[in-house]
């Protein structure tokens, strides 16, 4: 891989008694899509974070797109964007006043037909002139995932993309972002609870727990080397491991 | 030639970021008729009242009956400081009761871009919230304000440059301690009303406080709006001293702010402020 889209090298994050992440590294190719996977307090969004900016690590280095996140952000973060649940668009404008503000936000040369394009694209043309505080769970996140393709991003961090979806429109999602990525040629980064979600789009998992990669490989890979039957139970299997090491922990 | 080509588009790119962080707080204010009446609510409801405690007075009290006005111009101007302070804390607060800091902070908007819409929204905030008190002032009790000629510019940029610093410094505040300092927001201007010498003479208060008034540029606006009305004439001490005072707290509040965002990336409490 000779320019990743995404280099994490000995990445760590203390706060204060708690390891939140361990020197963890992993890289992203343009075009290629990774999954990070982890139960809650592996360090999935705290990494996400770190890779945005928005959390300085302890020791260890991100980069993205070349440049070095935590002095350097501002070289690139209009050829990044990113959609989580956990953080929302202002409440009182509508879905169109939202994206016409970060439109002008990561400075797009045209910014009407961009919005056009992706209201249609993302079916939200019956949304556009609602307020965001009137959507529901599943539309916000519609909006959600406009917000972060208004740029064109070449890195795209998505916390859980398809959460609060109906199975129909969480699989018509997934197509829109396989479709994105195979014709923009971006790097995407998933964190994911729905294991067959990860399946359908990564080439390659990274597995989170307490802070640490704990096992990487392909979705086909992972559940090969586990002898299971799906990427669920390799989760699983691989969160009990931990739950049986607090629980000889606690023993002795 | 490159370079001032790089500079001109780095400016205007800015200039946009800028632009689209207004229009997310009008859009707001045009959407909502009552937020656009409770802007000018309070402002009117406190000429109203100290209109006719000046009436009053007039008749029944030489300093007051001396210099028309004093009071009412004491009270706008006033308005000038509190408004500019919460137009400043509001915005930032917008953010934080919608949970859209994370969205904000990893689009290309800079601290020192979002620092300037804040100012810029506190100016507009400002506008509609004292403008027309000023004006019905005119019709209710036959003062303008605007009779204090071109001293008023030098008033209201002083006041509102003061409100600036302090609503950064409540936004350094949420910053660092989350919503549970909203409450500063409301009540830190009133905190300095008492010692800036709005409704009377600075040499009223005790000498020990007088010292400490003294370093609050309002003072030397209120002592200066008192030497127009009174003296006709406009202290350039008085304003040298406001600024010099002004520069520094707007300085040191924006340094306090760049501090707070930082120690925020280093605590991960970006992601997580909101209500």
């Amino acid at each position: 891989m000779l320019h990743p889209a995404i280099d994490v090298n000995q990445l760590t994050k203390r706060f204060d008694s708690l390891l939140a992440v361990d020197h963890i590294g992993f890289q992203v190719a343009p075009g290629e899509t990774v999954g990070l996977l982890g139960g809650n307090g592996a360090g999935k969004t705290t990494t996400i974070a770190m890779m945005l900016g928005l959390l300085k690590p302890s020791s260890g280095e991100v980069r993205v797109l070349g440049a070095d996140m935590v002095r350097h952000r501002y070289k690139v973060l209009h050829r990044i964007n990113f959609s989580s649940p956990y953080v929302d668009l202002p409440h009182r404008l509508t879905v169109r006043e939202n994206l016409i503000v970060y439109a002008h936000l990561y400075g797009l040369s045209r910014p009407k037909a961009r919005i056009r394009r992706l209201i249609e694209g993302l079916s939200l043309e019956e949304l556009e002139k609602r307020r965001i505080g009137s959507l529901s769970a599943g539309q916000k996140t519609r909006v959600a995932l406009a917000k972060a393709l208004l740029n064109e991003p070449e890195v795209l961090l998505l916390d859980e993309p398809t959460a609060s979806l109906d199975p129909d429109t969480a699989d018509w999602v997934r197509s829109y972002l396989e479709r994105y990525r195979m014709e923009s040629g971006a790097a995407i980064l998933l964190a994911s609870h729905n294991m067959g979600e990860v399946e359908r789009l990564c080439s390659m998992v990274l597995m989170m727990r307490g802070g640490r990669i704990v096992d990487r490989g392909t979705p086909a890979g992972l559940v090969q080397r586990y002898g299971r039957q799906t990427l669920e139970e390799v989760f699983l299997d691989i969160a009990r491991q931990n739950d049986r090491f607090q629980s000889s922990k606690a023993a002795q | 030639m490159m370079r001032e080509s790089a500079t001109a588009q780095h400016s205007a790119a800015a200039a946009r970021r800028i632009y689209a962080m207004l229009l997310r707080h009008l859009y707001i204010l045009r959407g909502s008729l009552p937020r656009l009446l409770e802007l000018s609510y309070w402002p009117t409801m406190q000429m109203i009242i100290w209109g006719f405690m000046s009436t009053f007075l007039a008749t029944n009290s030489s300093w007051v009956a001396r210099a028309g006005g004093v009071l009412l111009a004491a009270v706008l101007l006033w308005d000038v400081l509190f408004r500019g302070q919460l137009g400043v804390s509001l915005s930032f607060m917008e953010e934080m009761w919608s949970r859209n800091l994370g969205h904000l902070f990893v689009s290309p908007l800079r601290p020192a871009e979002l620092v300037v819409s804040m100012m810029a929204m506190s100016f507009i905030r400002t506008l509609i919230g004292v403008g027309p008190a000023a004006l019905l002032c005119i019709l209710f009790y036959d003062y303008s304000i605007f009779s204090l000629g071109l001293p008023l510019i030098a008033f209201f940029v002083n006041l509102i440059m003061l409100g600036w610093a302090l609503g950064l410094l409540v936004v350094a505040l949420l910053l660092r301690f989350g919503l549970g300092a909203e409450n500063l927001a409301w009540f830190i201007g009133f905190m300095m009303a008492p010692i800036s010498a709005v409704y009377y003479p600075v040499s009223v208060l005790p000498g020990w406080l007088q010292k400490l008034a003294w370093v609050l540029p309002s003072t030397y606006v209120f002592e200066g709006m008192r030497a127009v009305l009174f003296e006709h004439r406009f202290r350039f001490d008085l304003l040298a001293g406001a600024l010099a005072f002004n520069l520094v707290y707007l300085a040191a509040a924006f340094a306090l702010f760049i501090a707070a965002f930082q120690s925020a990336r280093r605590r991960g409490s970006l992601l997580q402020v909101g209500e």
